[in-house]
């Protein structure tokens, strides 16, 4: 259960030595970012978003338009790499790294089935929401490094927003951690599959965590910088904010970073809220290995219903993207400060109560 | 040429002169009572507009007493007026002379002044409504050549601030008292006043425009003998 | 009591917070930002000088110019009926409407009023670049507080009302169709049908916007109580059109003041006020105002009389001499043309009273001591043409 490979039934008895495996998990999230990336991309920034706005889309790249992403990556690779005279060069060039690894670590915790996952730890919740927080780095590294006023008040505002936002998101965490009974997501999840209330059985969280489900998903949308949270990139007031002078494939590697710390936050929130890879009424039972969940065939069921829960996350997010306009900063911090945070706090401790009492 | 008069089909009265205007003389005895000897001279077309000419002192207590005491506090526009003839002859007008009428071009007409008179080449003139009578004044006042200067309105009516800079810079008018009189339209080190007369524009010097007369025959050849001039 | 002093009355307590801000707390160096010429929220190439304390804005400097064309100079060297050509591209997007005050006052000069089916049309074809341009407004005000979806259905409904406009007229920006004494063509066939199913989708449409956009409480968060502007500075600015009309001041040139030639008193339609003074009663007014030309535009195709569309007029124009102002009310406020004749082929003078320049010379005065973000909805809800600042 450490990972990926040891449970590959091919290399189960390879056991490869520590540091190929590193490589190949390495492998598989590089591989990963661009291609979820891309099909969030696809799927709701052109196919859905263009039918949200009642008109057809990118056309003509590959069968309806389905390639155009892949086209417009291309694109962005051949474009010149232009620093600005008066930027900080080394700063200026680091910064879309550091948003890229903080998704990348984002990626390593997420379970697609008991087995199948880079690296089940036991601080998984933990590790994601600390990771997640590293993008704030990168951007404000951008705002600054870009030498232009328009980036540095995105990245002020982004730094003001990030931040505020970690807050409700580790208190939306806290009422599923509390009720699991775990920091590690593969726990979380058997924790779901397993729930009862007397007798009837409450295969997800989000049944009894609803309020938390939807400040952890509002907490998102302000850590991916999307409407109606978007201030730091406000093209109609900041140009784009931190991306004004960023081109080729430095963009790229915000744009990716974008898309994929999207599917990964709602991964976490499918895993967290809606019972990752498992199915409802379909019991777990981790001692038993002739349990469906340890079966061969669950490495590629698992991952298939993780990826469908994961999708209808995107489109949440992505529907709230493409609806609401957007807020300005004080009122994004007054709704931060006064709304989500005492909604997470009261349900905190009603969990905590019904917990003990029950 | 008589070419007011061609069109007389309408059921409505042409220029009928007589009607009075019984509104708007009540207002311009009201704006005479409160300038006085500044006011010096007046135009009513009935049931249209009404047209004042002050001095050039009293320009901006003209505005005061529109604004506060007739309540005239709607701000239209404020511009000048060059009475000057063009000095780059009469243009359209001369073609049409010499294809149309087969003379000579005529002599550009002297200077005349519009509506409520005028002595000077140069006037500044402003337009204020009032929003419950729904009337407006066209208010006037004559620049001597020599000193193209004149009161501010923009203590009076804010939105005269933006109006007198374009002012400034397309007539050459001083506004004594404006906050800032910076350019706005054109380049900051632009020379001349572009909307005087004599400030050529060079586009119609350099190539004249076609004007009443086509520029040249359609290319399938068959408006050519309907347009083309005789 | 001066114009001045209500303006520091009113600003007093945001400038100083400004200036405190500035000054005592952190002494503070403020930030200069050029906002375009080119910026997405100035929707062309105006320049607003911002200097900025943090977020908030000390003082905001419009600079326009970057596009003007001098038309009040051309004007001079051209004649009469070409001129119509030249003011069509003022406000580009109800082209149609800066015709008409031209016409009508040459028309006014001349002593000739166009026969009553050219009037009709006239009227109709003047709410419909209301529509055009308004329904494009209510996108622009999604798009510049980031609900874009309502600037991708604007364009989409906005094509209806385009596509009648250029069934009559030949052209969807620029239809040039306005004549001295009439119209250049009747309309053509099946076009009165046509049209009263445009404007029914202009009515979905803007059941959609009030859905979706002012209904929403981000969109009036962001735009109530942001730009207050009191009657009496909205006046004495000339601010018009919906701006003014979203002060609180019930004045609309077309049921007030309007000029012979056009037939708004034949339709039964009303005009909306608000007494909020602020971004979103402007927005919300457009937003009524679009409805009432759907409704002006129905009325009027059914009572729409039969007969000429043109009145006798001479081959070539001149216009007698004499002074006339003509304004009417179009989509973005009072545009009025302060014609002189001498008697020529050529007006003498031109004066191009354009709705914009008065509208956004308010600018430096509403954006004292706002947010960053509230310069963008002021701008938006102000609703500037550049062609129409810069003419």
């Amino acid at each position: 259960m450490t990972g990926l490979l040891a449970a590959a039934p091919v290399l189960a008895g390879l056991d490869p030595p520590y540091w190929v495996e590193t490589l190949i998990k390495v492998g598989v999230v590089a591989l990963l970012i661009p291609t979820t990336a891309l099909i969030l991309g696809i799927v709701f920034l052109f196919k859905v978003m263009s039918w949200m706005q009642s008109r057809l889309g990118p056309q003509e790249a590959g069968p309806k338009g389905l390639l155009q992403l892949l086209a417009d990556g291309v694109k962005f690779i051949q474009k010149q790499d232009i620093v600005p005279d008066a930027a900080d060069r080394f700063v200026f060039k680091v910064a879309p790294m550091v948003v890229l690894i903080s998704t990348f670590l984002l990626y390593v915790i997420i379970p697609g089935s008991p087995n199948v996952v880079v690296e089940s730890l036991d601080t998984g919740v933990f590790f994601a929401l600390a990771m997640s927080s590293l993008s704030v780095i990168g951007i404000l590294m951008a705002g600054w490094a870009s030498a232009n006023k328009y980036a540095l008040m995105s990245g002020i505002r982004a730094a003001g927003q990030l931040i505020a936002y970690e807050l409700p998101m580790v208190l939306a965490v806290v009422g599923v951690v509390i009720q699991a009974g775990t920091l590690n997501l593969n726990g979380i999840i058997a924790a779901q599959a397993d729930f009862k209330i007397g007798p009837v059985p409450f295969p997800f969280f989000i049944l009894t965590q609803a309020p938390m489900f939807l400040v952890f998903l509002a907490a998102a949308q302000a850590e991916l910088t999307q409407p109606p949270f978007d201030m730091p990139v406000a093209e109609s007031e900041l140009v784009g904010g931190y991306q004004v002078e960023y081109s080729g494939f430095r963009f790229l590697f915000f744009f990716m970073g974008e898309f994929a710390t999207a599917f990964a936050f709602a991964a976490i929130a499918s895993v967290l809220f809606l019972g990752g890879w498992s199915i409802p009424f379909v019991t777990y039972d981790a001692a038993d290995p002739n349990n469906f969940y340890h079966s061969w065939v669950f490495w590629l069921i698992g991952p298939a219903v993780l990826f469908t829960k994961i999708m209808l996350v995107s489109f949440l997010i992505f529907w709230f993207r493409f609806t609401y306009p957007r807020l300005r900063e004080d009122q994004l911090q007054k709704i931060c400060w006064k709304y989500l945070i005492p909604i997470c706090l009261v349900w905190v401790s009603v969990t905590a109560i019904a917990k003990v009492v029950m | 040429m008589s070419s007011a008069d061609t069109a007389t089909e309408a059921d409505t009265p042409a220029e009928p002169e007589a009607p009075r205007d019984e509104r708007r003389e009540a207002l311009l005895a009201r704006l005479q009572a409160e300038l006085g000897s500044d006011l010096v001279g007046s135009h009513i077309r009935a049931g249209d507009d009404l047209w004042v000419r002050v001095t050039r002192d009293a320009w901006p207590t003209a505005a005061e007493i529109t604004h506060r005491r007739l309540k005239y506090s709607f701000f239209d526009f404020l511009s000048g007026l060059d009475w000057l003839p063009s000095p780059f002859g009469r243009d359209m007008d001369s073609q049409e002379d010499i294809l149309v009428h087969g003379q000579e071009a005529k002599e550009p007409p002297a200077m005349a002044q519009g509506y409520a008179g005028g002595e000077t080449r140069f006037q500044v003139f402003a337009r204020v409504y009032s929003l419950t009578e729904h009337m407006g004044i066209t208010l006037k006042a004559d620049l001597p050549d020599d000193d193209l200067s004149v009161g501010t309105w923009s203590g009076t009516y804010a939105g005269a601030n933006w109006h007198e800079r374009e002012c400034w810079e397309m007539f050459g008018f001083h506004f004594v008292g404006h906050p800032q009189l910076a350019h706005l339209y054109l380049p900051g080190g632009f020379e001349g006043n572009p909307l005087r007369k004599d400030f050529p524009l060079l586009a119609r010097r350099v190539k004249p425009w076609p004007g009443i007369v086509d520029v040249e025959p359609m290319p399938g050849g068959a408006g050519d003998d309907e347009e083309g001039g005789e | 009591m001066t114009a001045l002093s209500d303006r520091e009355q009113l600003t007093s307590l945001a400038n100083q917070a400004a200036d405190s801000r500035v000054n005592l707390e952190f002494e503070t160096e403020g930030m200069t930002l050029n906002m375009g010429p080119q910026h997405p929220a100035t929707h062309g190439t105006l320049r607003i000088l911002v200097k900025l304390d943090g977020e908030q804005v000390i003082s905001a400097d419009p600079m326009p110019g970057y596009m003007h064309r001098g038309y009040e100079k051309l004007c001079e060297v051209r004649t009469y009926p070409q001129v119509t050509t030249l003011v069509n591209r003022i406000d580009w997007l109800g082209s149609f409407a800066n015709e008409v005050p031209w016409i009508l006052a040459a028309e006014k000069l001349m002593g000739i009023e166009a026969p009553p089916r050219a009037q009709y049309i006239r009227t109709i074809l003047f709410e419909l670049s209301r529509m055009a341009n308004v329904s494009l407004f209510l996108g622009d005000l999604g798009i510049q507080l980031g609900g874009i979806t309502v600037g991708f259905y604007a364009f989409r409904d906005r094509e209806h009302v385009l596509n009648q406009i250029e069934a009559v007229t030949g052209g969807r920006f620029h239809p040039n169709f306005d004549r001295i004494g009439g119209l250049k063509d009747d309309l053509p066939k099946g076009w009165i049908a046509e049209t009263k199913k445009a404007m029914e989708k202009m009515r979905a449409f803007c059941d959609e916007v009030e859905d979706l956009l002012f209904g929403n409480e981000i969109f009036q968060k962001r735009t109530r109580g942001i730009g207050l502007i009191p009657p009496h500075v909205a006046q004495s600015y000339g601010l018009s059109g919906a701006n003014i009309r979203g002060s609180g001041v019930d004045w609309d040139l077309r049921r007030d003041a309007c000029p012979p030639g056009l037939v708004y008193d034949k339709a039964d339609w009303k005009v909306w006020t608000h007494p909020d003074c602020d971004s979103f009663s402007r927005s919300w007014i457009r937003l009524q105002e679009t409805r009432e030309a759907t409704k002006i535009v129905d009325q009027l195709l059914d009572s729409i009389p039969s007969g000429p569309i043109m009145a006798k007029v001479p081959r070539i124009i001149k216009v007698p001499e004499g002074e006339a102002y003509v304004a009417t009310e179009n989509p973005l406020g009072e545009m009025g043309y302060y014609l002189v004749s001498k008697g020529d082929l050529n007006p003498f003078r031109v004066k191009i009273r354009s709705a914009s320049f008065n509208n956004v010379s308010i600018v430096p005065w509403v954006c004292k001591g706002v947010y960053v973000p509230d310069v963008i909805t002021i701008l938006a809800s102000l609703y500037f043409i550049l062609g129409d600042i810069d003419r």
